[in-house]
């Protein structure tokens, strides 16, 4: 059996190859931790890749270059943290009301406000549920491994542009900082033509074409607002999970992202000592897998949902679950690493009911 | 029988601990395992400890940050007292006695391997091979990989401009494992 080759980066590094070999012509951003291998790689590297590098004035003005650039037809990325992230939002906004199909890197990190520079998943609301004003979504997909960091932007650029919709890839510290072995591929069948049927390469011998957000003529927003309202719902077939563990599993603990991996370790241990647990780790957290939730809640399954907040997407687990069954929660507080450790008591809490 | 190792990596920044975290995690890959590595930043690290935690598995790995891990490479004082409270009992300990007092380890409860990395280093020439000496001690003690796997994957975490100090490396590695078959567990 021969071994593929395998490279050993962080999961911030993991991106940054992830979207050259997805195909990303520009990227855009300002400092900030736990974010920085980002815009430190992708200085040389997009440059070598024939691609365009900007560290821009601020977040503000990266995030509206994103939306020059995607408005093009380009695959173009701008990253950040979460203070960072919350600057953004105006632009992301008029991205998803303009039909624009960027990809934002959020590498988490403590908040509200300033927060610490340390991991967290308290941005999951503002991910999931707009982040910028408006009746809006994203796709939103959370790697838990570094492989899916790769992975995964390969993936939101396929997905923005199949949609026109900005789709946010929503890390933490956890997953930017450590490193793991990663099986670089080459995504195949990248369309030259991307873009050019609705882009702004300049209208020469064509009609010309507007992008924008603004719809004041009688019954036009009504109109954008329903086509978007449609697009998320098809959007719900790219839902995708990962099952740990949950056929015979009495109690199914919800976790995404790094808490999802680190409790992978916990649920290992206390199946040695014979507790029937299982695991479901959300991976897009838009569209969110609730028919799998439900499909196990009618199974009698009962939940747990761990977060690293004070409850996010616990909301989206009750929801999906209403009809049958509610959801335990156990929220890690940011400003420490989590370790499997922290996750027995509030398991074996919730296997007793 | 799975295989399954952890380890936490901790010193005074500068002694190299993220590059000998490096090593064992490449060496783990190099060997067609799993692995994981994540330093941990934070206010510690403005001068006072720096710790890393590597995983090496030929299982799945779930988390890659261990609170009460199997074994510890400790080069100063503070992180003993930070980190040997939680080793595992029974876990092992490479202690750079050169800077540490080994009576201050927990030797009833856990395996010591005491060993002398900075007089070791010196020894063949260059102080700054303390980390490489600890490595060295560090795989013979546990046994977790073939101590020339950890030398042939030196090449992965030291540039090409300092090429040439590989074999210098190479041989501190076989220095901190000869060390322990001579003097084993310190009891």
């Amino acid at each position: 059996m021969s071994t593929p080759k395998r490279i050993f980066v962080k999961g911030n590094e993991a991106i940054c190859h992830g979207a050259l070999t997805a195909g990303a012509k520009c990227f855009f951003g300002y400092p900030i931790t736990p974010q920085n291998d980002i815009p430190e790689f992708m200085s040389a590297a997009m440059i070598e890749a024939g691609g365009q590098f900007v560290q821009a004035e601020s977040e503000v003005a990266a995030a509206n270059m994103l939306l020059g650039a995607a408005g093009c037809g380009i695959r173009a990325l701008t990253s950040s943290s979460s203070p960072g992230i919350s600057l953004k939002q105006e632009a992301i906004s008029y991205m998803a009301g303009s039909e624009i199909p960027g990809v934002i890197v959020n590498v988490s990190r403590g908040g509200p406000g300033l927060g610490d520079i340390g991991p967290s998943q308290g941005d999951y609301f503002q991910a999931t549920k707009g982040g910028g004003h408006g009746d809006y979504h994203l796709l939103v997909l959370a790697p838990g491994t570094v492989q899916e960091a790769y992975d995964l932007t390969i993936k939101a650029f396929d997905l923005a542009f199949k949609y026109r919709n900005p789709v946010m890839i929503l890390a933490d510290a956890i997953i930017g900082q450590m490193k793991e072995p990663l099986v670089p591929w080459i995504p195949q069948g990248l369309d030259p033509d991307e873009g050019q049927d609705w882009g702004l390469q300049g209208a020469k011998g064509r009609a010309p074409r507007l992008l924008k957000s603004l719809f004041l003529d009688d019954g036009a927003l009504a109109g954008q607002n329903e086509k978007l309202a449609a697009k998320y719902r098809a959007m719900q077939v790219e839902t995708d999970q990962e099952l740990f563990l949950t056929e015979d599993a009495d109690l199914i603990v919800v976790a995404f992202g790094s808490i999802g991996r680190i409790v992978k370790s916990t649920i290992r241990k206390l199946r040695a000592q014979g507790h029937k647990v299982g695991l479901v780790r959300p991976i897009t957290l838009f569209p969110f897998p609730s028919a799998v939730l439900l499909d196990l809640a009618r199974q009698g399954k009962r939940f747990l949902t761990i977060e690293h907040n004070m409850g996010q997407m616990v909301e989206d687990v009750r929801l999906a679950i209403r009809t049958v069954a509610d959801s335990a929660f156990h929220g890690q507080l940011p400003g420490n690493l989590p370790t499997p450790d922290d996750f027995e008591q509030p398991i074996l809490k919730a296997l007793e009911g | 029988m799975s295989m399954y190792q952890d380890a936490i990596i901790a010193g005074f920044g500068g002694q190299g601990v993220m590059l000998i975290g490096n090593l064992l995690a490449y060496a783990g890959m190099n060997a067609g395992l799993n692995v994981t590595y994540i330093p941990v930043y934070g206010p510690e690290m403005r001068g006072g400890t720096a710790n890393c935690t590597v995983v090496v598995s030929d299982d799945v790995i779930g988390s890659p940050i261990i609170r009460s891990p199997v074994s510890l490479i400790i080069m100063n004082g503070p992180s003993l007292d930070k980190f040997q409270p939680q080793l595992q009992d029974g876990g092992i300990l490479i202690l750079n006695s050169s800077l540490i007092d080994p009576v201050k380890s927990d030797k009833n409860r856990v395996k010591v391997y005491a060993v002398p990395v900075n007089e070791i280093a010196d020894s063949l020439g260059n102080s700054r091979m303390a980390n490489m000496v600890a490595i060295g001690a560090y795989v013979q003690a546990t046994g977790v990989l073939p101590v020339k796997q950890v030398q042939d994957s030196l090449g992965s975490v030291i540039s090409e401009h300092y090429s040439h100090m590989i074999p210098k490396n190479a041989a501190a590695i076989q220095a901190g494992a000869d060390y322990v078959i001579a003097h084993g567990q310190y009891v």
